[in-house]
């Protein structure tokens, strides 16, 4: 049981990535992106990309770090794939998202068109690399380091709490002590006062944007490490992404990242009782209960 | 709107800072104002009067660029800015402070200080302290968030953010709605201080002996239209606006 929490964790850190950028969008925008999932596999792909393609031809290094299933290759491809996805979900604001906003669509319409961006993305990743499973590095041999209690724990595993928690406390930083992190938050407060105080919306929203899709590639490359690839991969995160965002109540950043803690925890602990196949069950009825009960989310949604 | 910067408008002898020419402005295809004309002299206290839904709030969003004009211009300082959207505003020393939901509630007083100086890029400490110094209880508490604040400092933190950029002419929109009458008071005679510091101000009130007492002039609108305007005593001695706007 406490093997299961401990694994709950590490999954629940990558739903917390994701559902924080889901949950950042929607302060700002209040647009429920339906294609946060699919950047999540976009991140998980172009890395690979870059790793087997550009990097294996430029000869960097495959050997992978002492205990750790990557090397050099993934170090460079993590922050670079962050990047690109950023850049793609930006382009995916200007060309789509925001057309529709200024000519006053409903949300409804918005995330109709999430819905089919993230089809786009969903299905050039099949065409490019089939439907099956991928791994990083295949034929690794990952053994577990056995921590006191009797838990067994990978080594990548440890990582990716910590990359996790480092990722976190920059993005803190930033919405804390930077100008544009703190008008960040004051657009989410009221846009239009943000608008009269001479904020630059435009250029806050893109950085909303460039933000949501870091941390999803991020959350996608982890699961990659983690698990494996798959292009339906960010698909199956949608659910528990959002179960996650209500429960730390929808705009809530800090509730994002407690509720995806949870979620992770939730899924992984009901595999002892249910067949791992119905973890997003799982997430669905834990989503379904909390608006029935509690639709601010547990710790309240954006003070207004 | 090309009828309005073809006409640059000079005025240097009656000192003119903004001036609202025959402005027709409404909703979709209903028109709020019909031909409202104001003006504002540097320095000066304009107070505009009137009962509920007579368009005062949609003349100032107007001439902050919230509305554009179906007829009709705005300057400020000699230059067209009809229709000119607010971030651009800002920067030509315009503020405004709406009358609900002026404040950024999760931000702290400092932060909500430093959004209304976002558009300037040196070093506005001192302004701030110049803030803090108008408005004592803010610098005191600086570090709170605003969603923990009363009302009558909640509009203290508004008028501050308004006045980061050092504007020339600021706009309040009803800034004594829902205080308490300690606050009531309290805030007229900081919007006397900030005058005296050189900022001319426009004043939407429902409070209107009160407004047109500090005022140097008054307009009296109703029903979108201008019904009366002039010296602010002249205005209070006036027995019509007694008895309609003034509550006898």
């Amino acid at each position: 049981m406490l093997e299961l929490i401990v694994y709950g964790i590490v999954l629940g850190s990558i739903i917390s990535l994701g559902a924080i950028g889901l949950s950042l969008v929607y302060g700002i925008l209040q647009f429920a992106n339906f294609a946060h999932g699919d950047l999540m596999t976009a991140g998980a792909y172009v890395a690979l990309f870059l790793i087997t393609g550009p990097f294996a031809w430029l000869g960097i290094s495959d050997k992978t770090f002492g205990p750790f299933s990557f090397g050099w290759r993934m170090v460079i491809a993590f922050p670079l794939s962050m990047l690109a996805v950023a850049g793609l979900s930006i382009l995916l604001d200007r060309l789509l998202y925001q057309k529709l906003r200024k000519r006053g669509s409903s949300r409804v319409i918005l995330a109709m068109s999430a819905l089919g961006a993230s089809f786009i993305i969903r299905m050039g990743v099949l065409i490019i690399w089939g439907a099956d499973s991928l791994f990083y590095r295949s034929g690794l041999l990952r053994p577990a380091l056995e921590l006191p209690a009797g838990i067994k724990i990978r080594p990548d595993q440890i990582l990716i709490l910590i990359i996790v928690a480092v990722l976190v406390i920059l993005l803190h930083l930033f919405l804390q002590k930077t100008k544009m992190g703190k008008a960040m938050r004051a657009t989410a407060d009221n846009m239009e006062l943000a608008r009269i105080s001479g904020i630059d919306i435009e250029r806050v929203i893109m950085w909303t944007w460039g933000i949501g899709g870091g941390l999803a590639s991020a959350a996608g490359i982890l699961y990659g490490i983690d698990v494996q690839l798959h292009p339906g991969m960010g698909w199956n995160f949608l659910l528990p992404l959002f179960a996650a965002s209500i429960l730390g109540g929808i705009g809530n950043l800090y509730g994002a990242l407690v509720g995806g803690l949870i979620m992770g925890v939730v899924q992984q602990v009901s595999t002892a009782f249910l067949l791992p196949t119905y973890k997003p069950a799982v997430a669905f009825i834990i989503m379904i209960l909390l608006l029935l009960i509690r639709p601010q989310g547990l710790f309240g949604g954006k003070t207004r | 709107m090309s009828e309005c910067w073809r006409r640059i408008w000079v005025d240097s002898t009656d000192n003119i800072i903004l001036k609202v020419e025959h402005v027709t402005v409404g909703y979709s295809k209903i028109d709020i104002l019909h031909n409202v004309e104001l003006m504002l002299r540097r320095g000066e206290i304009v107070s505009i009067i009137g009962p509920n839904g007579a368009g005062k709030s949609t003349l100032l969003k107007t001439i902050f660029g919230l509305l554009k004009p179906r007829i009709g211009c705005v300057y400020l300082d000699g230059r067209d800015i009809t229709g000119e959207r607010p971030e651009r505003l800002v920067r030509r020393g315009i503020s405004y402070v709406p009358q609900v939901e002026n404040v950024f509630p999760s931000l702290t007083i400092q932060e909500n200080l430093e959004m209304g100086a976002f558009t300037r890029t040196d070093d506005f400490s001192g302004r701030m302290e110049e803030i803090y110094g108008l408005f004592p209880v803010l610098g005191k508490r600086r570090h709170q968030r605003v969603a923990f604040l009363s009302g009558g400092q909640r509009q203290m933190v508004a008028m501050g953010r308004a006045l980061m950029l050092d504007p020339q002419v600021l706009l309040l929109d009803e800034p004594s709605a829902g205080l308490a009458p300690k606050f009531v008071s309290m805030i007229f005679e900081r919007i006397i201080d900030i005058n005296r510091t050189g900022v001319s101000l426009i004043l939407v009130e429902q409070n209107a002996r009160e407004a047109l007492n500090m005022a140097n002039r008054g307009y009296v609108l109703a029903t979108g239209r201008n019904v009366l305007d002039g010296e602010a005593k002249a205005l209070l001695a006036n027995k019509e606006v007694g008895r309609l706007y003034l509550g006898g």
